[in-house]
């Protein structure tokens, strides 16, 4: 497994685009609408991003502490045992426990698979690490969405996980019986 | 107080509170381990703050200048199951980081985009980042798994959408 490294990085070239369009739509609010439009914008987002910041502060302690606390070797055992269902569920919930970025996340689900899982359990571990995920929606979406939206939001994926698992596994089955080979 | 407060506020205790569980059990396990981690969390939202900060401001700006009426028809509220997918389409192909797809999701949504559309835009985006699935995914995982994972993920983001649209919800 890749040693863990930096989570978060400094400078991302992503932040440096959407800098810029930033830089120039304010410039065109400012110029078209005038300096009371472009400061309503200006607090109206503040005000939601510092309401945010207490959380934002919580995700990333407790990101921080459930990498040491819960080793990915334990995780890919726990779901690598499981199968059916219960292998689908336990992945879910592991996938959306667990912190940390790709470098985290894939070495787990191959290890599990490794270890024995099926091909739907990896798949219900990823989807839900891409969806349910606390780290992602406390940092990032919490902050630009607020809390009604992505609370919601979060409810709605919730059966999604499993149905990608359930899926991948009905696709595989399909595919080992027509092409032959493991599922 | 509105329900969604007093929710919010709920969870913000139950999230200090996890973090203070979290640090108690590092810290009895060694000083070390608490002292990383606590150094860890503090300095990755230090670091968040800004690139968080661009985004969300950001976002506010390019909602005033984009076109609304053409968002409005494309995947406005009355856009329905067709605006949930132009808009699930839209957020496989955005490319870049967290920054980009939860900027350009909340600028679309201030810019009159139906929540629907926009929570099938955010499902897809989160599925597929294209820079994730082709820096690390295809590298990491055995391919089979990285384009079933792919396949099945398709209807995702529109049962996403459509299951906000039907509850009306947010």
């Amino acid at each position: 497994m890749a040693e863990r490294r930096r989570r978060v990085r400094t400078f991302e070239w992503s932040t440096l685009v959407i800098a810029l369009t930033s830089v120039v739509a304010g410039a065109i609010v400012y110029l078209r609408d005038g300096t009371d439009r472009f400061l309503a914008i200006l607090t109206n987002d503040l005000w939601l991003f510092s309401g945010m910041l207490p959380k934002m502060a919580a995700g990333c302690l407790i990101a921080a502490f459930v990498t040491r606390l819960l080793p990915r070797e334990v995780v890919a055992r726990v779901v690598g045992s499981e199968s059916g269902l219960v292998g689908i569920l336990v992945a879910m919930v592991m996938g959306a426990v667990l912190p940390g970025g790709p470098l985290t996340i894939y070495p787990v689900a191959g290890a599990f698979l490794l270890l024995g899982a099926d091909i739907g359990t990896a798949v219900a571990f990823i989807t839900a690490w891409n969806l349910l995920g606390y780290n992602r929606a406390l940092i990032w979406e919490l902050p630009f969405f607020g809390p009604e939206f992505v609370g919601w939001r979060i409810v709605m994926a919730l059966p999604l996980p499993i149905i990608a698992g359930l899926l991948a596994r009905a696709v595989a089955r399909i595919a080992a019986r027509r092409w032959g080979g493991d599922e | 107080m509105s329900l969604i407060t007093i929710i919010t506020i709920v969870i913000g205790i139950i999230l200090w509170l996890l973090v203070a569980t979290l640090a108690f059990t590092a810290a009895m396990r060694s000083k070390a381990l608490f002292r990383e981690g606590a150094y860890e969390g503090v300095r990755d939202f230090v670091v968040l703050i800004p690139r968080v900060l661009i985004g969300v401001v950001g976002s506010g700006y390019i909602a005033a200048v984009m076109p609304q009426d053409l968002i409005i028809t494309w995947i406005g509220p009355g856009s329905g199951v067709l605006g949930i997918t132009i808009a699930a389409v839209f957020g496989a192909a955005t490319p870049g980081g967290a920054v980009v797809g939860f900027a350009v999701g909340a600028a679309a949504l201030k810019g009159g985009a139906g929540a629907p559309q926009v929570i099938a835009y955010t499902t897809a985006w989160s599925l597929y980042t294209i820079q994730r699935l082709f820096n690390w995914e295809i590298h990491m995982m055995p391919p089979r798994v990285v384009w079933l994972r792919a396949f099945v993920s398709i209807p995702l983001p529109i049962m996403a959408g459509v299951a906000a649209m039907l509850i009306g919800k947010p």
